[in-house]
């Protein structure tokens, strides 16, 4: 598979988005909005991270094997992140008598 | 498998067929590397969700005694450093020997900038009595940023000192380990810009640019992650 | 049909191309790293047996009267650090596989040579470190490490221990890395996926657990690290931290890493059966996805270990299930060995007896597994030998067996020579007596309620125990014959032809040994795997000359 050559000027878009975006969760960050904070930001974060994958590391143009890797790896963290979660947000639901 | 080539390039290592071959070995591998990075890194985001949903007020609290504004400028410099790196690449892949030892270095710069930054924000928590093995449970007092907050006394939440320290340690782990990476990724730029001068990389062969450029984005991409994580929980806290 | 004494050996292999410490210690060629791999597992595997011997000595008499408390503790810790970290887990990955992956592809060498040898580096300095450590006294923590003992209380060299085992966790990625790539990028014309030995498809399965895994015990040990010098509490609960976290992180990959252990040993299994019965594996797809499955349903029961911690029982209940799902592929590989075997041409020679000893041990090793998958059953036996015999009848009887029935099968081509049939035979024969007279008693033992990890037990407990100590004594000399007539025979033993066994694969194809770049031309595959035709001429009967 030859090599796809990224313009520059792709680059400097999503250099640009990566910006933006940074700014956009710092002040939101700032309003209370309670559980939704985290949310917000953590989805921008996921944003920023994809445009760097696909774009600055070129899985956009890569091969479908390497997108198998790239996914294999953050679906398995969500894999040990999930399960452990689920021991401890059940913890609760079975009173034990005292 | 894509055409042989007859003439044998020089950056072709023997047991290849040939250098497409081997550019894509060389692909798979440091992604397979990025994937136990993603496993290693991520050991310590469960332990950080596990504990912040555990102690919310305390890590709120702490995180909001951390310098905001210096981890807003190391998130801008890491992303800088990886349009300069990305940039380096397109160098590389064009051939254009000059302006790929630029964007090197300045890839370089823009991480030392970021490692010095963040060794004055460890300053900062050293003299604070913030790192955990100096730390002073008894000392501890989260101190309103603004004047409103100093007089809204009743907002002032109740915190558990031990459990502030949780989040402190979590920080200097995570930071941490990540400017370990950093470190190593200027050694690697380093190694890189000797490599440059010398005239190793050509449109054919600079597989090892490109490859350490997937790990200098995979050392920004974890910082994109902590730092709404780390700085911004209590930003809203006045 | 050629005799013995016909075979002359090839004039230039990889053994002889160079010589000199240098050209051993700075090799990038796999199989002198293979090698170099064997002798520090076989170091590290008589360290632990060591330690081994040394728990069944106090165990002969029901007081603590051999070693202290404490001493006791550091040895079956010492037992289980070297034993899973130093030797299960490269086992046969590193020598055999190491060995094995190109030729069986086709390839030159693996795709990353030079991180193949550093790999070796860091195992080595890791053993190191661990050696360090156990001369300053060891560890008394359990392989296992469990917090807050661990982190808090323990006055043994955790550190410096748990640092001996973090680097060589790195040797074990760069060889998952190595042969992932290697085998997506470098087969020879012609070789599909389902073209490929079942040996390289354990292999490619166990790369992905190396890859996926071992980052979570490094990073999971230098928590551990941290938390004993700046003592915050992450595992701690008198300061609000859950040592159950520890425990999660721990077994998130110490269970994928029994998979480790034990998918290559399926591997060369499955081309022992294959090849000494001279019958394609039933079911050849089947086995291959088998293998992928294990891998990666082996992440998701990790919880199994947890069921009397305090992890909820929801969570228990979901893991519980889960273990009895990812015994479903172990099953499948071992009821189409047997189907291979039916109507098979079987030749009885050593490396296939050590493949049915696999066969027979794992049976029993597995399904004890999911008695300990019950939770009611667990609650029960937990923390008794019942668990110590589960995993060795799993890890001994079935890794090590197929460590030692590949070591042979592959000797001839290793080193060119003929390892003596005879002895070979007997010495598999101790082995399997010696297994069984040291584990069978400790699942009875376990299931009358004897803990494990204490030095001191109930009197009525001592019979099954001698048998015990007994067995591991019988087993230790049959451990150590191997070790003697294989030596014997890199130097006395008769020549080996190309294929002495009258196998299929491409690393029959070559000479043994191979020369240093494997084949003296790319090999183009046009058949499915194991293609067997009659025997050839040149195929001299191993068993015609016992």
């Amino acid at each position: 598979m030859r090599e796809h050559i990224v313009s520059p000027k792709i680059y400097y878009v999503i250099f640009i988005a990566l910006t933006v975006l940074t700014v956009v969760t710092w002040s939101v960050a700032k309003i209370d909005l309670g559980r939704m904070n985290a949310v917000v930001a953590l989805t921008i974060a996921v944003i920023k991270a994809t445009l760097v994958v696909l774009y600055f590391m070129h899985v956009r143009y890569n091969s479908r094997l390497t997108w198998v890797f790239v996914g294999a790896g953050f679906f398995w963290l969500a894999i040990m992140v999930a399960l452990t979660l689920s021991d401890y947000m059940t913890r609760g639901w079975l009173t034990i008598a005292r | 498998m894509a055409e042989t080539t007859t003439t044998t390039h020089a950056g072709l290592a023997h047991h290849f067929d040939d250098i497409e071959q081997q550019r894509e070995a060389g692909t798979l591998g440091m992604w397979a590397f990025l994937v136990t990075e993603v496993m290693f890194f991520g050991g310590l985001f469960l332990a950080y969700i596990l504990y912040r949903s555990k102690y919310p007020v305390e890590f709120a609290v702490a995180s909001n005694s951390l310098n905001v504004t210096m981890g807003f400028i190391n998130t801008l410099v890491l992303i800088c450093s990886s349009l300069t790196m990305a940039l380096a690449v397109y160098c590389a892949q064009i051939g254009k020997r000059r302006p790929l030892i630029i964007f090197l270095v300045l890839t370089m710069v823009l991480g030392a900038t970021f490692l010095v930054i963040k060794g004055v924000e460890y300053h900062e928590k050293y003299v604070e009595h913030h790192i955990p093995v100096r730390f002073n449970t008894y000392e501890f007092k989260w101190e309103p940023h603004s004047a409103e907050g100093a007089s809204s006394q009743a907002e002032r939440p109740a915190v558990e000192t031990g459990n502030v320290e949780m989040f402190f340690f979590l920080y200097f782990a995570m930071t941490g380990v990540h400017a370990l990476h950093m470190i190593i990724g200027l050694g690697v730029l380093t190694t890189l810009v000797f490599m440059a001068r010398r005239g190793r990389f050509t449109p054919e062969y600079h597989s090892p640019v490109e490859l350490s450029g997937l790990y200098w984005h995979f050392v920004d991409i974890v910082w994109i992650f902590l730092f709404p994580l780390l700085y911004l929980i209590g930003a809203h806290l006045h | 049909m050629q005799t013995v004494a016909d075979i002359t050996p090839p004039r230039t292999h990889y053994l002889n191309a160079t010589y000199g410490v240098k050209s051993w210690l700075l090799t990038t060629d796999h199989k002198r790293i293979a090698l170099l791999y064997l002798a520090s597992v076989t170091f590290f595997f008589s360290l632990g047996g060591l330690f081994a011997m040394l728990i069944r000595l106090e165990l002969l008499t029901p007081q603590g009267d051999l070693v202290q408390a404490e001493t006791y503790n550091r040895l079956f810790t010492m037992h289980g650090v070297v034993m899973v970290f130093f030797f299960l887990i490269p086992s046969i990955p590193a020598v055999l596989g190491n060995f094995l992956v190109p030729l069986m592809i086709g390839a030159k060498d693996l795709a990353f040579p030079k991180l193949n040898l550093l790999s070796w580096y860091i195992y080595t300095i890791g053993g190191a470190f661990t050696v360090v450590a156990i001369l300053m006294g060891g560890v008394d923590t359990g392989w296992t490490f469990y917090t807050p003992y661990s982190s808090t209380y323990s006055n043994g060299n955790v550190i410096l221990t748990g640092l001996g085992v973090f680097i060589t966790g790195f040797s074990s990625i760069l060889t998952g890395l190595n042969f992932i790539v290697t085998i997506h990028t470098m087969r020879a014309p012609g070789l599909t996926w389902f073209r490929l030995p079942l040996f390289i498809w354990s292999h490619y399965a166990t790369s992905v657990i190396f890859i996926l895994g071992t980052p979570v015990i490094a990073i999971t040990i230098l928590l551990l690290a941290l938390e004993r010098i700046a003592h915050v509490g992450i595992f701690d609960p008198a300061l609000g931290g859950d040592p159950v976290l520890f425990q999660h992180l721990f077994w998130f990959y110490s269970h994928p890493a029994v998979y480790i252990m034990v998918l290559p040993a399926m591997g060369v299994v499955s081309e022992l059966i294959a090849n000494m019965t001279r019958k394609r594996v039933f079911g050849y797809k089947f086995v291959a996805f088998a293998s992928l499955a294990i891998a990666v349903f082996g992440f998701l029961v990790w919880g199994h270990h947890l069921f009397v911690s305090t992890q909820s029982v929801y969570a228990g209940m979901i893991f519980s299930f889960l273990s009895y799902a990812v015994a479903i592929p172990s099953a499948v590989k071992v009821f189409n060995w047997t189907a291979t075997l039916y109507k098979g041409s079987i030749s009885y020679n050593t490396p296939i007896l050590y493949a049915f000893g696999f066969i027979g041990f794992f049976i029993i090793g597995g399904m004890t597994g999911l008695f300990l998958a019950a939770l009611g059953v667990d609650v029960h036996v937990h923390d008794t030998y019942f668990v110590v015999a589960h995993f060795h009848y799993i890890m001994v009887g079935g890794a090590i067996m197929g460590y030692f029935g590949g070591l042979h099968y592959w000797w001839p081509k290793i080193t060119g020579r003929l390892y003596p049939e005879a002895w070979a035979r007997f010495a598999a024969l101790v082995i399997f007596v010696g297994f069984n007279l040291t584990f069978f008693p400790q699942f009875l033992l376990g299931y009358m309620g004897m803990p494990r990890r204490l030095y001191a037990y109930a009197p009525e407990f001592q019979v099954l125990n001698v048998m015990s100590s007994a067995g591991a004594s019988i087993l230790g000399m049959g451990y150590l014959m191997p070790m003697i007539y294989l030596i014997w025979s890199m130097r006395y033993g008769p020549h080996a032809p190309p294929n002495p066994w009258g196998a299929a694969g491409l690393e029959w194809r070559t000479s043994s040994p191979p020369p240093t770049q494997n084949f003296e031309h790319t090999p183009v595959v046009t058949e499915e795997a194991y293609e067997f035709g009659p025997a050839t001429e040149d195929v001299v009967s191993t068993v015609a000359r016992a």
